[in-house]
């Protein structure tokens, strides 16, 4: 029951993660390695408000600002500076790393052991100890649903709109008068808050930033993304936000199956694993590429 | 006016395979005028129009809207008054948008892209009486993706999104080209009634002769970059296919075909 509920957590913090990358990967068609940093961002901004006694609830938004403004310097590169997009996120990681180290105040390992946070309050002690387990379960559940609603809600706006046109035929933007580059931009600055967000609740949950916890983060949101999208396209009813959210969660289902069943010969194993998981996902899902894009 | 002024086009310039298109080109189209515009491929005409809307730069000369310069002018910011159709049906329209998402953007041109809601509902009846008018069963299409509709079809949504919200002028780039003949006169009759409807200035390059003689008011043909041959109002009533396709003919032979 544990390990059921381990991974359920754990599907449902990278499942804002993977409605980050569902922004730009299937939206913008923009590869952005840039998650990757701003994952750990995220987390690095929380552990330093938390360690300087800032309330938990406060460390969501300051995570999604820094997220933001990451994204829009990735976007600002591309765009502007006319890098490659895989080139604009590799920029924008490799510059984080040290960044993310100088927000955790030089530390490679933060901890916030014995401080409150989302997950371990006034509130969630005052709950029966039968609930108290589910405590984290639900609020990371209510946080997914408020981050896919408020997606859902934004993708059917003017402003989401014009975002899901830049990638779908940027011409279309230039006819419609409008700068697709600034749209790019915000969509970019859009999709690493809601990574950051991710590694924010993250760092909560795990009690501790470390610098590496975003290696491999952009692996675990298209793994996500890809699982969602082509395991229930054939559901209408289910929106596209909702099927990443269970992709995360089947993924993170997958890699708890294959680790706990002796596969792995050792838990150093555990990237290649990733790897070649993700390789199957693409070779089997991406098989058909929906369109030739020219990457500027 | 739309003037093109002594406008020097040079590709791949500083190269060895430098070659110039356009030198000292002029070109005044009146307000409310209707374009056709012929000849042979390379001749200049899309890049003429690449010049007008800012898709190109320009090496030398200007580009002036009503007697402002517009040169260096963003092509998205001429967009603004500018609504372009192009020959390839996939380029007007967005792929994996339903059709009533696609009629709802192009309807918000002009406005503010902000947080409210993407479809105005009270206006999904005029996109209905707009779709109806093109016969082509696409009124009740609306919630199709329009990837999944045919090329005549996404063509003819193109068209009415370019010219949905008030413009001052109509580039159609070859719009009926990749039609069926049916499709492709139906197209046309479409442009020519929206065209006088909304008044646009309008410039339509075209491959088809009996096109360039039968809609417009002037018709111009184009040859390495020069306007050969140009004829407006009475004078180009006189104009008949067949003296297009001599001129045409003359051309070829000039260059040895």
């Amino acid at each position: 029951m544990g390990i059921v509920l381990s991974t359920v957590e754990q599907g449902l913090i990278y499942a804002i993660l993977a409605l980050g990358v569902y922004i730009t990967y299937k939206i913008l068609d923009f590869p952005d390695l840039s998650v990757d940093s701003t994952f750990p961002l995220g987390a690095a901004v929380t552990a330093t408000m938390i360690t300087n006694g800032m309330h938990p609830l406060l460390t969501l938004p300051a995570s999604m600002l820094a997220g933001a403004l990451a994204g829009a310097v990735t976007g600002i590169i591309h765009v502007k500076c006319r890098v490659r997009d895989l080139l604009s996120g590799i920029i924008v990681m490799t510059g984080l790393y040290s960044l993310n180290l100088r927000v955790a105040q030089d530390k490679a390992n933060l901890p916030i052991f014995g401080t409150d946070t989302l997950f371990k309050n006034g509130l969630t002690a005052a709950l029966p100890d039968a609930v108290a387990d589910y405590a984290p379960v639900l609020i990371l559940l209510a946080l997914v649903v408020l981050c896919k609603l408020c997606m859902d809600w934004f993708l059917r706006t003017r402003a989401g709109y014009l975002l899901r046109a830049v990638g779908d035929n940027p011409t279309v933007v230039t006819a419609l008068a409008k700068d697709g580059g600034m749209v790019k931009i915000q969509g970019l600055a859009i999709a690493n808050a809601l990574v950051a967000l991710s590694g924010c609740v993250m760092c909560q949950y795990q009690r501790f930033f470390e610098i590496s916890m975003g290696t491999g983060a952009i692996v675990i949101g298209l793994a996500s993304v890809i699982i969602g999208t082509n395991l229930f396209k054939n559901l209408s009813f289910l929106r596209a936000t909702s099927a990443v959210v269970i992709g995360s969660i089947l993924y993170k289902a997958c890699v708890a199956i294959a680790l706990s069943s002796g596969l792995l010969p050792k838990p150093q194993d555990m990237k290649f694993v990733t790897a070649v998981l993700f390789l199957l996902i693409l070779a089997l899902g991406e098989v058909r590429r929906k369109k030739v894009k020219a990457h500027a | 006016m739309l003037e093109l002024r002594n406008v020097t086009k040079i590709y791949q310039a500083g190269t060895i395979n430098e070659t110039c298109l356009f030198q000292d080109f002029n070109l005044a189209v009146p307000d409310g005028q209707f374009v056709s515009v012929v000849g042979s491929n390379g001749s200049g005409k899309t890049s003429m129009l690449n010049i007008i809307c800012g898709s190109i730069e320009i090496e030398r000369g200007q580009v002036l809207v009503g007697g402002k310069d517009i040169t260096r002018m963003s092509e998205f910011r001429r967009h603004r008054t500018v609504g372009r159709v192009y020959q390839n049906p996939a380029l007007g329209t967005c792929p994996s948008m339903t059709l009533l998402e696609n009629m709802s953007l192009a309807d918000t041109k002009g406005r503010p892209f902000n947080l409210r809601r993407g479809t105005d509902r009270r206006r999904i009846a005029f996109y209905r009486e707009q779709l109806s008018r093109l016969n082509l069963g696409l009124e009740d299409k609306l919630h199709v993706k329009v990837g999944s509709l045919s090329g005549g079809q996404r063509q003819a949504a193109a068209l009415l999104m370019s010219t949905m919200t008030p413009i001052d002028f109509l580039i159609l780039d070859e719009h009926t080209a990749a039609l069926d003949p049916k499709t492709a006169e139906r197209i046309m009759e479409l442009t020519d009634q929206i065209v006088r409807e909304k008044k646009l200035t309008t410039i339509m390059v075209t491959h088809n002769l009996r096109y360039a003689v039968e809609y417009g008011d002037r018709v111009l043909m184009m040859h390495q970059g020069k306007t050969v041959f140009d004829r407006a109002g009475e004078e180009k009533r006189g104009v008949t296919t067949e003296t297009l396709l001599g001129l045409f003919n003359e051309i070829s032979i000039e260059c040895g075909n």
